[in-house]
């Protein structure tokens, strides 16, 4: 297991090294000169020296790209252009909201997607499994920003039950959090329901075709057993995966969420961030999530070896 | 699957290392696309999309840009068939022409994804060489959220209809590619294109006439998706504002536009969003249907 996760580490790196290349070369892209085209058409040229120097782009590429790396050893990812505060300061005041909302939506998805990607792959092809496999073409068909102006105008106008937007800290009130958290929490976690219950159904399809559960059945188990006892075990291998997988679906769709509900997380800051061109933050901010998905996938692939031991690792296949 | 990103980063299991399907026979392959309802739904969907794209023209019955200032915020009348926005626009005439935008740039990403991702899914399957640096490139790409580097690398590039495709296209293609080089994978150990090896095949006609045609039945499904994702994807460039500009007649736009009167005029944001998912339900199915009949060994599962 330790040689397996070393392995899995080191071959991480050189993905890692490639994210942070591409996080540092977002601003690369900018046609023209960048400083102009931040500071804006009608700054004057003392401010678009501020921006160029701010910026480092008075130096050349190379040089700005060993100062990132140079930074980065240190956690330090630059200073942002607007914010007045450093571009980690930001990220990890910002970073608990959006775990918080994705934490809950992805509770949302388990506790929703897996009953019902189970329940119809028992009733396949009723109408039971027809509503399912509806609501699932519904969840990857509607667009989420879209979703949560309906929700808020249903929710938050008309019937006004819940609060439209803004979020309450937890500590503050743990009713008002949950409560704060509910629409942008359908919102995000539609795509991922719709995506899960497949998947779940799938593969419970799969498992009710195998041996054991023949011979589980044939020797008299009721099915209510041979699901719990057998078959939901191996249901869990894609569940695993499709958390992973979630959870990065869930960050970056946080970016537009938030923004909707007016919710302070990480994805707000990096819709201003991409708003105001404030590129230290977009680059740090790129990067802090394409980290915690490569890591993420780490950790679901040990997860898979524990959850089943038949998959053993000799390479990437 | 899809969200933008949402949707972007689709699980993948299944096709990843899809076997090749042998050249199914034309006629029967259509009666079984035919007999197929929920792919018949999703064409009868897609299609009246398309016809909404192609003929917008005919179907407008305003101007999408003109504005009148004495018709804002209409319900829907005879004379503006879906009612009108804040700037007394017809959101009827706004809608079709946002048909035609949001398929050309749908389609601009499929072919720019299919091309670019092919070509790079067939070196890196078939030069076990090129495999290692141009996977990681791969990999490095598809480890950002779809979206989000695409709102970063559209908004870097500034907003516009072309940008879009650029970014969507960056964020897509690796996932092609990853589809591609796997079915390549497989195919390249099979014992006609080992003989084909044998007998002095240059590897140009081995990849165009063995490798490729085999490989064409998932990048076709896999492409359906990303037809469906993009739509998505580019209502939310538009939406934030790093899409094709104002008053572009986007459905992202609209929305954006629309959510300032969620209160007083819901229905400017409405309808926009029913023809998105409208649009990527259908491709959805379409792809439903097309991996359902193409793919033999997954038809099992459909029960």
């Amino acid at each position: 297991m330790a040689e397996l996760i070393l392995r899995r580490l080191l071959s991480a790196v050189p993905v890692l090294l490639l994210v942070t290349l591409i996080s540092a070369s977002i601003m690369q892209l900018v046609p023209g000169d960048p400083a102009l085209v931040i500071a804006g058409t009608n700054a004057s040229d003392a401010e678009v020296q501020q921006v160029r120097r701010a910026l480092g782009l008075d130096r050349s590429f190379g040089v700005r790209l060993l100062e990132w790396y140079g930074g980065l050893l240190r956690g330090d990812l630059g200073q942002s252009l607007l914010l007045n505060r450093s571009v980690t300061d930001a990220i990890l005041e910002r970073l608990p909201v959006t775990l918080a909302l994705a934490g809950f939506a992805l509770a949302l998805t388990v506790a929703i997607g897996v009953p019902i990607g189970v329940i119809a792959a028992l009733k396949a092809n009723t109408i039971i499994d027809q509503a399912v496999l509806v609501v699932a073409l519904i969840g990857v068909s509607v667009p989420n920003f879209w979703l949560s102006l309906m929700l808020i105008v249903c929710f938050g106008v008309w019937l006004d039950v819940l609060p439209a937007g803004g979020y309450t800290p937890f500590a503050d009130s743990p009713l008002g959090w949950v409560r704060s958290l509910i629409l942008p929490g359908i919102s995000l976690a539609l795509l991922q329901i719709g995506l899960l219950a497949r998947i779940t159904r799938a593969t419970m399809l799969e498992v009710l075709r195998q041996d054991y559960v023949r011979t589980a059945r044939a020797k008299g188990l009721p099915m209510r057993m041979v699901v719990g006892q057998h078959a939901l075990r191996n249901v869990m291998v894609p569940v695993v995966t499709v958390i992973g997988i979630s959870f990065g679906l869930l960050l970056s769709g946080s970016v537009v969420i938030e923004t909707v509900y007016s919710i302070p997380g990480m994805g707000r800051l990096l819709a201003t961030a991409i708003f105001s061109r404030d590129y230290p933050v977009i680059q740090g901010g790129l990067l802090v999530t394409a980290t915690v998905l490569v890591l993420l996938n780490l950790v679901v692939d040990l997860l898979y070896a524990v959850i089943d031991p038949r998959i053993k690792y000799d390479g990437r296949s | 699957m899809a969200v933008p990103d949402s949707a972007t980063t689709a699980p993948a299991p299944v096709c990843a290392d899809v076997t090749p399907v042998p050249s199914a026979v034309g006629r029967s392959l259509w009666r079984r696309l035919l007999g197929h309802k929920l792919f018949v739904t999703g064409v009868i969907l897609f299609g009246v999309v398309l016809a909404m794209a192609l003929f917008a023209d005919v179907l407008a019955t305003a101007a999408p840009e003109k504005m009148n200032v004495r018709a804002r915020f209409r319900t829907p009348q005879w004379q503006f068939l879906l009612g009108t926005d804040n700037y007394g626009r017809d959101i009827w005439s706004r809608l079709v022409y946002g048909a035609r935008l949001s398929l050309s740039i749908g389609f601009a990403v499929v072919l720019a994804t299919g091309v670019v991702g092919t070509l790079i899914g067939l070196l890196a399957g078939y030069f076990k060489r090129l495999d290692g640096p141009l996977m990681r490139f791969m990999d490095a790409l598809m480890a950002f959220p779809a979206i989000l580097l695409a709102i970063a690398i559209a908004s870097a590039l500034g907003p516009s209809a072309i940008n879009a495709v650029l970014a969507l296209s960056a964020v897509y293609t690796p996932r092609t590619a990853r589809i591609v080089r796997g079915t390549v994978l497989v195919v390249r150990e099979m014992d006609y294109v080992q003989a084909a090896v044998a007998s002095g095949a240059r590897h140009g006609w081995i990849i165009w006439r063995h490798i490729l045609p085999n490989s064409l039945a998932p990048l076709i499904v896999q492409l359906t998706f990303i037809f469906a994702y993009a739509v998505l994807a580019e209502s939310i460039l538009s939406f934030l504002g790093v899409g094709p500009p104002p008053p572009t007649p986007s459905w992202g736009n609209m929305i954006a536009e629309g959510q300032a009167y969620l209160r007083e005029a819901p229905l400017i944001a409405l309808f926009p969003g029913i023809a998105i998912a409208l649009t990527a339900m259908g491709l959805n199915l379409l792809g439903d249907g097309l991996r359902d009949v193409l793919d033999p060994r997954l038809r099992v599962q459909h029960g």
